[in-house]
């Protein structure tokens, strides 16, 4: 039994590689995923790729840094130490709007950015896992699942007629572990 | 999606649309002879002073729309960038018709009798500070902080400014208007990169001179007040009626069938500007009220002291549930912004909410305070929206259906707008 796991199909022209997920399409071969050195339009459709759920989470950590800091701001300033300042009443609720606003928006931040490292498994002093290393240079990736995928030499074929420049047999599904 | 439109198709101005519209100027002019007959002369003034000028924010917010996108560069919005020019075409005659209103206001004049039991002639419009006795010493009226600002306020320099700027931006409309339908004639970067710097040109001019305008026009309703928010706080407002005013018009386009390379991307776009701009418009409505609310000096205070009297608390406290809550919560997901019914509910809802908001600018400083709240807004202001509605989608649509095409088909970056896609 063969040993590969990945069959990578190197394109140098993103037209190109559209196409060739055309013709994989077409040929019923299912596509791992495609790796692109720039953002292609209309790829999402293509595939079929779920919309990202980032801006629900963006929404959720938005919300939690806004209660958090209306409440620790009302705990201290209502509850624990009410103070007189200019004669406004202890709970000056617009006083506590812009503080309110600024944390939303550090919450959303902070919070996208974390969940975006978590889903993408991106993480400081990690090594980023990448299927093939030009594909964050010249080249546009297609990932085919080799398991499963049999006759492999069928997939090679098809992504030769693509217009593939290379087509890679791979072992490991990354190349970048250290 | 259909591949292939026709750009030579002109707009035919016709039909249902056609009707309803003069039917709506119809009840418009009748609601303001009836509001004039029924001796409800001061409100109807208002009224009129209310939606002569939201009329004329909504055709500049098209030119302001025009010249950003040709500051900017932008690709996206080339193939609606008619619909914003329509509306530059309209301005010459919203301002015209403001201009009429105010000059009315100002010199057709009744009596009014003050606490001490005196009468003293007093304009209908601007009564704050056109009141000829507020400047005269021992008149019983005289006030110093108005006769001290008579150097700006003062009759003659107010029309003057007003007709200059209102003047300068139906040029400037003119112009945009002008280089694009040359552009349709010749091929060639020429007249992009004059429309270019005419844009430039045109919006240093309108961010500095549209919060004097705003300050003209509104805030010297109660000319002991001042707020340097209110000329930026105006703006945003005009921004986000103009665009929803925007989108809703293309999406009645869309429906008549013309515009069919409008993709539902583009409406996409409008309703994040409808969304983006609304927060902004509520961050700077809340500027303008925290600081004063901090600060609680008297003559600024007196502003906000009106607006919470009982009979406008509940609109005042309404203004901000539809104008962010709304457009908050309804825009916020990207579903709802790729969804043509949605985005038709919010931009009818956002035009509603800016009338409620120039009504609290207008209302507590003139009128004033009523029994209650709901006797507050009573049949005059209907009427006379719906008057000034229809003589909006009346001139716009006329003048839509004059352009020989509804796309600027040798526009630079009209491919980019054909594809466009988020």
């Amino acid at each position: 039994m063969s040993s590969t796991k990945f069959i990578l199909g190197l394109f140098d022209d993103p037209d190109v590689m559209m196409e060739g997920i055309s013709k994989l399409q077409k040929n019923s071969v299912p596509i791992y995923d495609v790796y692109t050195p720039m953002p292609i339009h209309g790829i999402e459709d293509k595939l079929g790729v779920k919309p990202s759920r980032l801006g629900y989470a963006a929404f959720m950590f938005g919300c939690l840094g806004g209660t958090t800091i209306f409440s620790l701001v009302y705990y201290f300033l209502v509850h624990d130490w009410p103070m007189d300042i200019g004669g406004k009443p202890a709970f000056a609720a617009p006083n506590f709007i812009p503080a309110t606003f600024e944390w939303t928006v550090l919450f959303t931040a902070f919070g996208m950015t974390i969940t975006f490292f978590f889903a993408t498994h991106l993480f400081p002093g990690r090594a980023p896992r990448v299927m093939d290393f030009r594909a964050t240079d010249d080249r546009f990736v297609i990932a085919i699942d080799a398991k499963g995928n049999i006759p492999h030499a069928d997939i090679t074929n098809l992504l030769m007629e693509a217009g593939a420049v290379e087509v890679k047999h791979n072992d490991r599904k990354y190349v970048s572990y250290e | 999606m259909k591949t292939h439109n026709s750009f030579d198709e002109q707009y035919q101005f016709t039909g249902k649309v056609k009707t309803w519209s003069l039917v709506a100027i119809v009840i418009g002019v009748i609601t303001i002879l009836a509001g004039f007959l029924t001796n409800n002369a001061e409100q109807t003034f208002d009224n009129l002073l209310l939606m002569g000028y939201y009329f004329t924010c909504v055709c500049a917010a098209g030119i302001m729309f025009c010249a950003i996108q040709y500051a900017a560069q932008a690709g996206w919005s080339a193939s609606l960038i008619r619909v914003p020019q329509a509306f530059g075409k309209v301005l010459p005659i919203a301002a015209l018709i403001f201009v009429i209103i105010v000059i009315s206001g100002l010199f057709i004049t009744h009596n009014v009798v003050d606490d001490a039991g005196k009468s003293h002639i007093t304009p209908y419009l601007y009564a704050g500070w056109a009141t000829h006795d507020l400047h005269v010493k021992g008149s019983g009226i005289y006030d110093s902080l108005i006769a001290g600002k008579e150097g700006f306020l003062n009759i003659p320099f107010f029309l003057t400014r007003m007709i200059v700027l209102l003047g300068c931006y139906s040029l400037f409309g003119w112009l945009l208007f002008k280089y694009s339908s040359n552009e349709d004639e010749v091929q060639g970067m020429k007249y992009y990169n004059k429309s270019f710097i005419i844009s430039c040109v045109f919006l240093v001019i309108f961010g500095f001179t549209i919060p004097v305008f705003a300050f003209d026009s509104m805030m010297s309703l109660e000319a002991r007040w001042f707020s340097t928010m209110f000329g930026w706080y105006n703006l945003a407002g005009l921004w986000v009626s103009g665009l929803s005013v925007m989108t809703l018009v293309i999406i009645y386009l869309r429906k008549a069938g013309y515009m069919s390379w409008i993709t539902v991307d583009h409406m996409h776009n409008m309703g994040l500007f409808m969304f983006a701009f609304s927060i902004f418009w509520t961050y700077l409505w809340f500027g303008q009220f925290l600081l004063t609310w901090y600060a609680n000096i008297p003559e600024e205070s007196a502003y906000f002291y009106r607006r919470w009297e009982p009979s406008f608390k509940p609109w005042f406290w309404l203004n901000i549930v539809i104008n962010f809550g709304a457009p908050l919560l309804i825009l916020m997901s990207r579903d709802s912004k790729r969804h043509i019914g949605t985005l038709k509910t919010i931009a009818i809802i956002l035009i509603i909410g800016h009338w409620l908001d120039y009504f609290q600018m207008v209302m507590p400083g003139t009128i004033g305070a009523k029994e209650h709240w709901y006797t507050e807004i009573g049949w005059i202001e209907p009427g006379v929206f719906i008057g000034f509605g229809g003589l909006f989608t009346f001139l716009l649509l006329n003048a839509l259906s004059k352009f020989k095409s509804l796309i600027p088909a040798k526009h630079p970056f009209l491919e980019e707008s054909l594809h466009h896609h988020i």
